[in-house]
């Protein structure tokens, strides 16, 4: 973190529903202005209870949330008008067109009408034709792009994206990240949750993870990749082994999906890989191998494995 | 003050209105011209003048004050009630608009609809019968303290209702029968004494006397006294919403 005021400061946030279920326990986050931070968890996380506290549509039991130094509580105006929300569900105005439910986001939050911008967001979504189309008419992928338009509306600084691409169609969804990527670009710090999470791998800075109401890992995503993911080798044997040989036991070695493929897990942060060690030892043994491999874990397997360890 | 907002808020419910001009002005206009050619012409034919005002006449502000009643609730209701219902009130909620500019923006525009039809309604009512209006200034503050109040008792239960049999419930079961036991069509003086003193139980009683006594100058009660039950009952309603925010009853989890 640097010594700037960080564009999200969540400190100790508690959420509690009257049925008495804890939807987050002292979660506490940073987030700096222009980072696309994700964030990832299992259904009922507590990610929806988290970004709605912060956007003010839910109200926390305990703890403080600041965006740009400002309290989201006693500092409302100011907090809200930074940040645009992009809700799960897909929640229009049926009866409206879309020209005039983005016209309107736009003056709920505070601004005056600027055609120009209205008509930039709509053409970069994809939207400028239907803009006199009633929104009953359009396709779910469609509505996903009105609330997309409604939320860049009054120019957020901050924009929470809440599973945006939840059963949405490819062309879409690349249009969106190229939105995100854009509005990266201009400063716009951009938070999302997805399920999509190659999503995640592919566009944050920063991965939190949230299970059960606790944030229980927020890393770079390059040094969460590097330091909980695996890395492998494999080795495509000339002919399939019977057994791995007893003095290869020291190496973590396993068979491969197919039968002349041998797995290697290693750290490549470790001093030594044990890489050149198993060669030497394959080459004594008199196995030989045709090709090699490396492979990384990806961030769902990584994830995947983080939900599992803490269940 | 977000008068963006404020606008955004009062324009987008007032463009509701002229999507849905049927409903919203042509039924009462329709159903209040049916009242006066049944209650009008063909039994105040057989009524004799009250106070010395012809029966037509008589009933035109119960008439008045009966759509005013209940399209300023069914209006307000609606508008506040149809986000909840369809999910779009996450942008309300996460705007940057005080409790304040959102009840002027939801009120605002359920009142002026209802002080539209108001006139509208008198107007038609002119085709009908004579009208007079011996205070007019009074006859508005009457109209629009009547509008504001009562959207805003629509406001709370729009709030309060949680599906549309609720949202019906109120105007059906309660405001349309204190309008018409509350002296749209009859001077309470016409009841026996009990059911006079029954009557001054009744809101509505207060409203449609002042607002009558605005047009002809009489009155069933005292006009200081209509005026402060229904300034009561806005005072009512405004804290009522002032909780509703502060608590996010039914609004915020």
């Amino acid at each position: 973190m640097g010594d700037s005021v960080p564009v999200l400061r969540i400190e100790n946030l508690c959420k509690t529903y009257d049925d008495g279920f804890e939807a987050l326990k002292n979660a506490s986050l940073e987030i700096d202005e222009g980072e696309i931070f994700a964030l990832l968890g299992p259904n009922g996380a507590g990610k929806t209870t988290l970004i709605n506290i912060v956007c003010g549509i839910a109200n926390a039991s305990a703890g403080q949330v600041a965006v740009s130094g400002y309290d989201i509580v006693t500092e409302f105006r100011k907090t809200r008008s930074l940040i645009g929300l992009v809700p799960q569900e897909l929640t229009t105005e049926t009866f409206e067109s879309v020209w005039a439910t983005v016209a309107f986001s736009r003056g709920l939050f505070g601004k005056s009408p600027d055609p120009q911008h209205l008509e930039k967001v709509l053409k970069s979504l994809s939207l400028w034709e239907k803009k006199d189309n009633t929104i009953m008419t359009l396709s779910g992928g469609m509505k996903r792009r009105v609330l997309i338009a409604k939320a860049l509306a009054h120019e957020p600084r901050v924009l929470f994206l809440d599973e945006p691409t939840a059963g949405v169609d490819v062309e879409l969804r690349q249009d969106m990240w190229d939105v995100v990527r854009q509005l990266r670009a201009t400063g716009v710090t951009v938070i999302l949750t997805t399920h999509y999470i190659e999503e995640a791998e592919q566009m944050a800075d920063r991965i939190g993870i949230i299970n059960h109401g606790e944030l229980i890992l927020v890393q770079e995503k390059s040094r969460l990749m590097r330091e909980l993911g695996k890395k492998q080798l494999i080795l495509y044997l000339d002919d399939p082994l019977q057994a791995i040989p007893e003095h290869l036991a020291a190496f973590d070695l396993e068979p491969g999906p197919e039968p002349n493929e041998l797995v290697y897990s290693y750290d490549s942060q470790a001093n030594s890989t044990g890489i050149t060690a198993l060669l030497n030892e394959l080459r004594s043994a008199g196995i030989h191998f045709s090709d090699v491999k490396t492979t990384q874990s990806s961030l769902e397997e990584i994830f995947v494995d983080l939900v599992k360890r803490i269940r | 003050m977000n008068w963006q907002g404020i606008k955004a808020i009062y324009n987008f419910e007032m463009a509701r209105t002229r999507r849905t001009l049927f409903q919203s002005i042509v039924a009462p206009v329709m159903s209040t011209s049916l009242y006066f050619v049944v209650f009008g012409a063909a039994i105040g034919s057989r009524i004799t003048e009250i106070d010395g005002v012809s029966y037509g006449s008589f009933i035109v502000p119960g008439l008045i004050m009966l759509s005013l009643l209940t399209e300023s609730i069914s209006n307000a209701s609606f508008g506040i009630y149809f986000p909840k219902f369809s999910g779009t009130i996450y942008e309300l909620l996460s705007a940057p608009v005080s409790v304040v500019e959102i009840v002027i923006g939801y009120v605002g525009a359920a009142a002026t609809k209802s002080i539209i039809l108001g006139g509208i309604i008198l107007a038609t009512a002119n085709l009908f019968v004579d009208v007079q209006i011996l205070h007019p200034v009074w006859m508005v503050l009457f109209l629009v303290l009547t509008a504001v109040t009562f959207s805003l008792f629509g406001f709370i239960l729009g709030v309060w209702a949680d599906n549309w049999e609720k949202l019906a419930i109120v105007p059906t079961l309660v405001i349309t029968p204190l309008t018409f036991l509350g002296g749209s069509f009859y001077s309470i003086s016409m009841l026996p004494p009990v059911w006079q003193t029954v009557t001054l139980f009744n809101p509505v009683v207060y409203l449609i006397s002042g607002f009558r006594w605005s047009f002809y100058g009489n009155a069933d009660v005292a006009v200081g006294l209509s005026l402060t039950m229904t300034f009561a009952f806005l005072l009512m309603c405004i804290i009522t919403v002032w909780w509703i925010f502060k608590t996010g009853y039914r609004l915020r989890t």
